[in-house]
């Protein structure tokens, strides 16, 4: 029960490495929010600065702690909102120029798709889960049957179709997870970004639910940016691990070189801290800097780090090559 | 795989312990029998988790032992001691002496749990003065103590802080140091880390299990998550749709699960798998409550390993005084 052997991870990390076409290629994005007016404003620096890059049929998680920033850069990725700074380049296009009102009605919207934490909230209330999934298909104005495309969806995604009638207040957590998913199915998209999806489920859901997002991306070749707090999660699902701190992407690499030999500061701090893990716990003490308007001469990291130098103060320090795929934005491992 | 906690000492008498306590909720689509002959005990300086999926009864059962219950519940049986006192016989007006000074409460989302305008320092000194019989002048000291205490920086700084300017990780440590400024005997954690990262989730945990290792104090921690039981907890209990299924210390209770429901879970967990295909989800869902034809073991349209007994009255075998399971065809010892 406990063990098995992995053939089909082994698979889908063949069919990764194999594949190293580029689906969606980010650089130098940025997102600021105005604050206050006049000689009070400032700007708060949610995402700044980050590059990089998604082949198709990778599974990349997106971690960090709440206010670092990776919601904003999912919802930047998503197109629901405009970027400050920098390209998006996406099968080939550039979509950062499209203002996020007409990406709502282009081609690309249907090839980006976004799975939300709680179906609960993402779901209207009044809306069956038959109108739920149909409406990206009428919206976008996809061709083909409605009914029988509905019917095709709820069975990839283990619906029942005789629930297809129903409300969301009438179908268990997992039932309303998989609603969400198929919505997100529907237009055919290539790139799922899916926001903490397991988040509100108990654990003997989650598991259905994970297995179901791990056959979807091997049967579909989809390729997911999995957003997630929890990292025994993204340590299953995700080839490949990008870590952010305070808008910046501080690590980026292989989850399992990742997560056994984590080179950041902060990453090691996070690793440390997974539940179940053994070994001795990395306590963060001191100020979390302010993302309004900060030093751009200063790591973020700096004042929290337990192993920082008076020189992490005054510069700010860029990614940096460590291992094939494993970089690190950290002064002390530039030697 | 999954690390566990080390075991504390347990003082002869337990501080808390409930004994069969039934519980239903009268409602209009029928009755929900949510607890069923619920027992359990946590022992002075003791860390016990309460674990099981969301509707087990966890809640119900934390508000029914801080007497908060909804009005269209019923006990129906059973008992609660605290310290030798009936619970469930108590005033209500003993209730609120014991509760906050005698027993602590750490809740889920502590900004919803502090008051939004009034400073986090007063908001301490309220709970110092109603419980704590200090005299007025030693208040500030004592709150800022206090704050000093669950590890806050710039404790004399805080003390002015509305919790709006402070963190979800201070917010629940703030928290922590009001149900633990009246020196409980028993703390109650519903929750504590829901929300919050998984750093500070760390923090918090260790701060709880500190405070309660240092001032000897009986700790409940409700969670849904088994990892986190598995890291913080010296004894486990499992709960299923009203049951207590399991009971057992930490390490045993993760290498050599008895009841088939505990296997499951911890064989549905993330943690410790070394790939997707590994995780085993758990078939089907908790029973209705409110069915009439609800069988003796709530587990058994789930169960893998069903035989003619599970039919019977569900027993509970005991392992030890710390020990039990309820099953008839129980999982082997490794």
């Amino acid at each position: 029960m406990r063990e098995s052997a992995a053939p089909a991870m082994s698979a889908t990390l063949q069919a990764v490495r194999s594949s190293s076409e580029t689906l969606l290629e980010v650089v130098g994005l940025s997102r600021r929010f105005a604050l206050g007016r006049g000689r009070k404003a400032s700007q708060l620096h949610a995402v700044d600065d980050i590059s990089l890059r998604l082949r198709r049929g990778e599974s990349v998680g997106l971690v960090g702690e709440s206010g670092c920033g990776k919601s904003t850069l999912a919802r930047l990725l998503a197109r629901l909102i405009d970027p400050t700074e920098g390209s998006i380049v996406f099968e080939g296009r550039d979509i950062a120029t499209l203002s996020a009102r007409s990406f709502a009605v282009s081609g690309e919207r249907a090839r980006i798709q976004l799975v939300f934490q709680d179906a609960t909230d993402s779901l209207d209330p009044r809306q069956t889960a038959r109108e739920a999934i149909a409406e990206p298909l009428v919206r976008l104005r996809l061709p083909g049957d409605v009914e029988q495309r509905v019917q095709q969806l709820a069975q990839e995604v283990g619906l029942p179709p005789e629930l297809l009638g129903r409300l969301p207040h009438q179908l268990s957590g997992g039932q309303r997870a998989r609603v969400g998913i198929a919505r997100a199915l529907a237009p055919s998209p290539s790139l799922l970004i899916l926001d903490e999806p397991t988040a509100a489920l108990d654990v003997s859901v989650q598991a259905v639910v994970l297995q179901l997002l791990a056959r979807l991306r091997r049967d579909r070749g989809l390729t997911y940016l999995f957003v997630s707090h929890d990292l025994n999660v993204v340590r299953l699902l995700c080839d490949r691990v990008l870590v952010m701190y305070l808008g910046r992407l501080v690590e980026e690499g292989p989850s399992q070189q990742l997560f056994d030999a984590p080179a950041h500061p902060y990453t090691r701090a996070l690793v440390s801290a997974i539940p179940g893990r053994a070994g001795e716990r990395i306590e963060l003490t001191g100020e979390v800097r302010s993302p309004i308007d900060p030093d751009p001469n200063a790591c973020r990291f700096h004042g929290r780090c337990p192993v920082g130098t008076d020189a992490c103060g005054r510069s700010m320090p860029v990614l940096n090559e460590v291992s094939v795929g494993h970089r690190v934005a950290c002064l002390l491992t530039q030697g | 795989m999954i690390s566990t906690a080390s075991t504390a000492s347990t003082a002869s008498r337990p501080v808390l312990s409930i004994n069969d306590l039934s519980l239903e909720f009268r409602t209009r689509s029928g009755t929900v029998r949510a607890l069923d002959h619920v027992s359990l005990s946590v022992g002075r300086g003791e860390i016990v988790g309460l674990v099981g999926e969301s509707g087990s009864g966890k809640s119900v059962l934390c508000h029914a032992l801080l007497g908060l219950s909804d009005r269209a519940a019923r006990i129906t049986g059973g008992a609660i001691y605290f310290d030798g006192i009936d619970l469930l016989a108590a005033s209500e007006r003993e209730l609120q002496d014991l509760r906050g000074r005698e027993i602590g409460m750490v809740f889920q989302n502590p900004r919803a749990a502090l008051n939004p305008i009034r400073q986090i320092g007063r908001q301490l000194e309220d709970v110092l003065r109603r419980h704590g019989a200090i005299r007025s002048q030693d208040l500030r000291e004592r709150a800022i103590a206090s704050l000093r205490e669950v590890a806050i920086a710039d404790p004399q700084k805080r003390w002015h802080a509305y919790p709006f300017e402070l963190s979800g990780g201070m917010c629940q440590r703030v928290m922590i140091a009001l149900a633990m400024s009246a020196s409980p005997r028993l703390l109650i954690c519903d929750e504590p880390t829901t929300g919050l990262d998984v750093t500070t989730q760390a923090a918090v945990l260790n701060l709880i299990r500190e405070r309660s290792r240092a001032n000897q104090v009986a700790t409940l921690l409700i969670t849904h998550d088994l990892t986190l039981a598995a890291d913080f907890c010296d004894r486990v209990v499992v709960m299923h749709a009203g049951h207590v299924v399991e009971t057992a210390p930490t390490a045993r209770l993760f290498s050599a699960p008895r009841h088939p429901y505990t296997g499951a879970l911890i064989g549905a967990t993330p943690a410790g798998r070394a790939d997707i295909d590994a995780l085993v989800p758990i078939a089907g869902g908790l029973p209705d409550l409110r069915r009439e034809d609800l069988p003796a073991c709530r587990f058994i349209e789930r169960c893998t390993r069903p035989v003619a007994a599970c039919a019977g009255d569900l027993r509970h075998v005991s392992v030890t005084s710390m020990e039990d399971f309820a099953c008839a065809n129980p999982l082997p010892l490794p």
